[in-house]
């Protein structure tokens, strides 16, 4: 930071300056309302700077009549303008030192060159002419909306921020709301009677000042930003005290919080941006859990509090936010000051200290936090112990006696000095597996037993040898040092334990999140697991739409949801943030409520409620829990929208087919019958009486076409809604089969149909009208693709079957389809233009009605396709 | 002005001979009955390989193509035919067929008809079809209906004897509609010989074919001179 070299101006800086130099400067009259003399004060600079000799032209003047603005124009140069707009060409040409264009937010006419007067402005600044130029508040694009809330007139004619930012001067034309109504009122703005109106609406006095504030904030920022962009090109370091800019330090203690909204109110007060900051050094990797979530919530609430937040690393805390601070213009940094000993600071030094001693010229405010907050633990390791139990008591008590039958036989051998080594062992021994008071209460037992038996006087508590008092004094010393070690590493092992359990939940969710396939299973899974790991209630919420969860998981049958905390919850999908107990939000409710995130969205919402708060180890991992289910969620989610798509480009598919077979299976005969008859009708004496036979026979046969096509369609509907009914019976398969025969025998001719009927064959259970319509049509279907071959019927027993099959000997089924010839309006082949596609779905809904099976396959002598229905028979008991 | 088919009786010399490409048995069956009624010889296709195969064998005057053929699409037919004496091409086509029927159009046939459909307009439009071969051979005609009458080769336009002052645009379509009357006239063709060397859309044909029967037609929006078909393109009523 304090390096020369960072502080030279950069290069890209000076070039945009450079640029900008070749360009003529913009200034603009900036003013709050119409009337308040904008270009009244234009047209008084211009004469001032005509007297110094300048050379100025004006593009437009709109003197709206006013009689004072029209007097100034006198003796000014106009150029004259072309039809109602601005002479742009003459203005560039005439090509003045400044140019007057008034009114930037004026929109021009069609045909002009530009659609808006600030783009003629721009040609003007870009030729390096230097323009003025004046401008009402509420043409300002960004303020459109503000605008239009306070006066309740929305102003077309916009300016786009952007043009005003790169103005090079801005003058404020300010104008008191009475001064302005008392001109209103004597006719210097608008006609009498316009001005009436205007004063009751437009003018009224709380407009005015509003957009007065608006106007003079606008002003002001504009500046603001040119003096940082002007700082930047000088290399400067300090920053100018343009506006304010406050920057409030933020750590893990709780007293942040508050420091935070302090800093939210005096920004407010001053209505100067402000950011939240927090230096990540290497004691940041020292945090606990809890501090690590505090630091996190205490950022956020400053980002909900409208802050610009960052965690910045750096090694010293003091050095990096003043870098920071200076970078960013920072005029004054707010820091909570730690109620800390002066003893302490003396000894570690203190951040606020520093901040002061070096942050020049940028103000610090210190504020003092509450007395509640910043107490630490001495011992932070220690106090992981448990609280000294009846039973730690106990147990130092017998490590005590122990040490001492362990030392009473010794005594005979050993000198005193060494038996403290035993007792020591029982120290140790005690401070290792019960922690520190049971260890000191050991150490305090064992030095007063040393005492009683191994001390001279012996069987006294009299302590004459100051060795004595060395042995107590060590004593507790190893217990204390012991019991920290211990409680570190138990601290370790403790966490290394709570590791390990977090990763075999996550892992054993992530297993059962794998084969969920719908939202609800992955809901559920979560809400299994977490009830279990965390022994609560849990609900898992999935959203319905934008607005509304439903219950898609629960970790028991019956959990007390109350509408209360399903708005709660609600809240938590909307916002994305946890409610209920122990969040930031009703944090008095029963159900705490965590939103399950997925990268792209919040897919629902994740309930627990249990007696005790949740840890926040515990709420970490529920949270990890719930981001892989919430994947799941997802991902289950797409997986049926893309299902349902399928079904529905199959359905599509299905209408398609359906509407060309109909067309072309209905109009095929139609067209048979129409041109038949009609030309039996125009030629029938011409037609020879053999002719003529022909086409009454078509007429017949085409018609049938049609009625078998229909019928088909019939049954297939029928089938569809369910409406056919199989009445089982015995029947004899011969009778089925001859009866089949010798109807396909009328349509095919004798020779087409063989008839193979295996003798003895049982009775089979089918449904006679159907099972006839089932041969039947496959018999139909076999003709049809057989190209003209002999096609056999067959009856034979398999087991306890009996195989009903249609052989032909035509060119087989193309493989890998011998499944799909059963959907419907699946033509084997276009070049069989007399099928419906409809026949062999309709013999499959038969079959399945009468409880048989059919399969179509080529025939294993390679001869042609062989299609099987299996009738079930009534097997003789 | 021509010899219309149905005349061909009386002419012993040679009768018409006429190939019919359908895979329907009673599609054929009533074509045939109805050509040999009108005094045609017909030969009849059941595919593409079989016409193919007649198509070599025999000089026909016309072809009756259906589309949906079992091992192709009969319009391509029409390039064989043309080559082989360019008899007159009446394409079968379904109503849902429109792309297939204006790409027959476009590569050369002379009109379609949509099954289903009677003999007679069938005969219509085989005799249209035919009587246009011979004009074209004959050179530029003069169309006259009685009201309308144009002078092809003295590029003349008369309704009830007064000249409607049409456009060049509007003339150039009139012509090709004249050149071509009773035949349908696909879209592209008409934006190919009234705008040669822009690219028009149907849109505009559609403005340009409005305004000619303002001047041409008595009730423009019930034309009867200039007919519309619809997906295809325009005919002139013969």
């Amino acid at each position: 930071m304090t390096d020369n070299g960072e502080r030279r101006p950069s290069p890209d800086a000076l070039l945009e300056q450079a640029k900008a130099e070749t360009r003529g400067r913009l200034k603009v009259y900036l003013g709050a309302a119409p009337g308040v003399g904008k270009t009244y004060e234009m047209l008084s600079d211009a004469r001032k700077k005509r007297i110094e000799g300048i050379d100025i032209s004006a593009g437009v003047i709109e003197t709206h009549g006013r009689a004072e603005t029209l007097a100034l124009t006198e003796g000014l140069d106009i150029i004259p303008r072309l039809g109602a707009e601005m002479d742009l060409d003459a203005l560039l040409a005439r090509r003045p030192e400044i140019a007057l264009v008034d009114e930037l937010a004026h929109t021009n006419a069609e045909g002009a060159r530009h659609p808006k007067r600030w783009m003629d402005v721009d040609e003007l600044l870009a030729a390096g002419i230097d323009v003025w130029s004046t401008l009402n508040v509420q043409h300002i694009e960004s303020l459109n909306d503000v605008v239009a809330r306070i006066t309740r007139v929305r102003v077309r004619e916009t300016v786009p921020d952007a043009v005003l930012e790169r103005a090079d001067e801005i003058e404020l034309i300010d104008l008191t709301p009475d001064e302005l109504i008392e001109r209103l009122r004597q006719g210097k703005v608008y006609a009498p009677d316009q001005a009436q109106r205007a004063l009751r609406h437009y003018f009224a006095p709380g407009n005015l000042s509003a957009l007065r504030e608006l106007a003079m904030r606008r002003a002001a920022d504009t500046i603001d930003g040119q003096v940082r962009g002007h700082r930047k090109a000088q290399g400067e370091d300090a920053p100018w005290a343009a506006g304010e800019r406050l920057l409030v330090c933020v750590d893990e203690r709780e007293a942040s919080a508050g420091v935070v909204r302090h800093t939210k109110r005096l920004a407010d007060r001053s209505k100067a941006p402000w950011m939240a900051v927090h230096v990540e050094t290497a004691r940041s990797a020292r945090l606990s859990e809890v501090e690590r979530i505090r630091l996190a919530e205490t950022l956020r609430l400053a980002e909900r509090l409208g802050a610009e937040t960052a965690t910045l690393p750096g090694d010293g805390v003091t050095e990096t936010l003043l870098a920071y601070a200076r970078d960013q213009n920072v005029t004054q940094i707010i820091v909570g000051k730690a109620r800390r000993s002066a003893l302490f600071e003396m000894v570690f030094g203190s951040v606020v200290r520093q901040l002061i001693d070096r942050s020049s010229s940028i103000s610090i405010e210190v504020v003092p936090e509450p007395a509640t907050a910043g107490a630490k633990t001495l011992f932070p390791l220690i106090s992981a112990w448990p609280a000294l139990t009846s039973r730690g008591v106990v147990e130092a008590l017998t490590m005590t006696l122990l040490a001492s039958l362990v030392a009473w036989p010794l005594d005979v051998w050993l000198g005193v000095s060494n038996l403290t080594l035993v007792y020591l062992a029982a120290v140790l021994i005690s401070a290792l597996t019960r922690g520190l008071w049971a260890g000191l209460i050991t150490g305090l037992m064992s030095a007063l037993a040393f005492n009683w038996f191994y001390t001279e006087p012996r069987y006294t508590f009299t302590i004459v040898d100051p060795d004595n008092v060395l042995a107590l004094l060590a004593f507790s010393g190893a217990a204390i040092v012991v019991s920290a070690l211990a409680g570190r590493a138990r601290q370790q092992t403790l966490s290394a334990r709570t590791e390990a359990r977090t990763s075999r939940e996550l892992f054993g969710l992530s297993r059962q999140l794998t084969s969920a396939m719908t939202e609800d299973e992955a809901a559920e899974s979560l809400a299994r697991y977490a009830g279990r790991a965390f022994d609560v209630e849990c609900v898992v919420l999935a959203r319905v739409g934008l607005n509304d969860l439903r219950l898609a998981g629960a970790s028991a049958a019956s959990l007390d949801l109350t509408d209360a905390d399903m708005a709660a919850a609600r809240w938590t999908a909307e916002k994305g943030e946890p409610t209920g107990r122990g969040a930031d939000t009703l944090p008095g409710a029963r159900w705490l409520f965590l939103p399950l995130r997925t990268a792209r969205l919040v897919s629902g919402v994740v309930g627990v409620a249990r007696a005790t708060l949740l840890t926040p180890s515990e709420r970490r991992r529920l949270v990890a829990m719930g981001d892989q289910a919430a994947s799941a969620m997802e991902r289950a989610h797409v997986s049926i929208a893309l299902e349902q798509s399928r079904v529905e480009t199959e359905a599509e598919r299905l209408r398609g087919t359906m509407l060309a077979s109909l067309s072309h299976d209905l109009r095929t005969p139609i067209a048979g019958i129409l041109g038949a008859a009609s030309s039996l009708r125009t030629y029938g004496d011409r037609h020879d009486p053999q002719t003529r036979d022909e086409l009454l026979g078509a007429i017949e046969s085409e018609s049938a076409r049609m009625q078998r096509y229909v019928e088909k369609l019939l049954d297939m509907t029928r089938l569809d809604a369910g409406s056919i009914q199989a009445h089982l019976e015995l029947l004899e398969p011969g009778d089925v089969l001859s009866a089949v025969a010798k109807r396909a025998r009328s349509l095919a001719g004798s020779h087409a149909i063989r008839l193979e009927i295996e003798p003895n064959l049982p009775m089979i259970t089918a449904d006679a009208a159907l099972a006839d319509q089932a041969v039947f049509n496959l018999v139909e279907n076999a003709l049809l693709h057989g190209q003209a071959s002999p096609v056999t019927l067959a009856a034979r027993r398999s087991g306890d079957t009996v195989l009903v099959e249609v052989l032909d000997e035509g060119p087989g089924l193309p493989p890998g389809e011998e499944a799909r010839i059963f959907e419907r309006f699946q033509r084997g082949s276009a070049a069989i233009p007399n099928g419906t596609g409809l026949g062999l779905a309709i013999v499959k809904g038969f079959v399945r009605l009468m409880q048989a099976e059919i399969s179509a396959k080529n025939r294993p002598d390679g001869k042609g396709a062989v299609f099987s229905i299996v009738f079930p028979i009534q097997v003789e008991p | 002005m021509s010899t219309p088919p149905s005349d061909a009786k009386r002419s012993p010399a040679r009768s018409l001979v006429a190939l019919v490409v359908d895979d329907e048995a009673a599609i054929r069956r009533f074509l045939r009955s109805a050509l040999v009624a009108e005094g045609f010889e017909v030969t009849e296709a059941r595919d593409l390989a079989t016409a193919r195969h007649a198509i070599t064998t025999t000089q026909f005057d016309v072809a009756v193509l259906d589309l949906g053929l079992p091992d192709g699409n009969g319009a391509d037919l029409i390039g064989t035919l043309q080559a082989a004496g360019a008899p007159a091409v009446i394409v079968l086509s379904a109503l849902d067929d429109e792309a297939r029927k204006v790409a027959a159009l476009d590569s050369g046939a002379d009109d379609f008809v949509s099954k289903p459909f009677g003999v007679a307009e069938f005969m219509a439009r085989v005799r249209a079809a035919l009587r246009h071969r011979v004009q074209m051979q004959g050179g530029a005609p003069v169309y006259d209906d009685g009201r309308l009458s144009v002078d092809i080769s003295r590029r003349i336009v008369k309704i009830d004897g007064v000249d409607p002052k049409l456009t060049p645009r509007e003339y150039a379509l009139l012509h090709e509609l004249v050149l071509h009357a009773g035949k349908v006239l696909t879209h592209r063709h008409l934006l190919s010989k009234a705008w040669p060397a822009t690219e028009a859309d149907v849109q505009t044909l559609r403005v340009h074919i409005r305004n000619l029967r303002q001047k041409i037609e008595a009730d423009p929006d019930q034309p009867h001179r200039i007919l519309t078909e619809p997906g295809v393109g325009y005919r002139l009523s013969t």
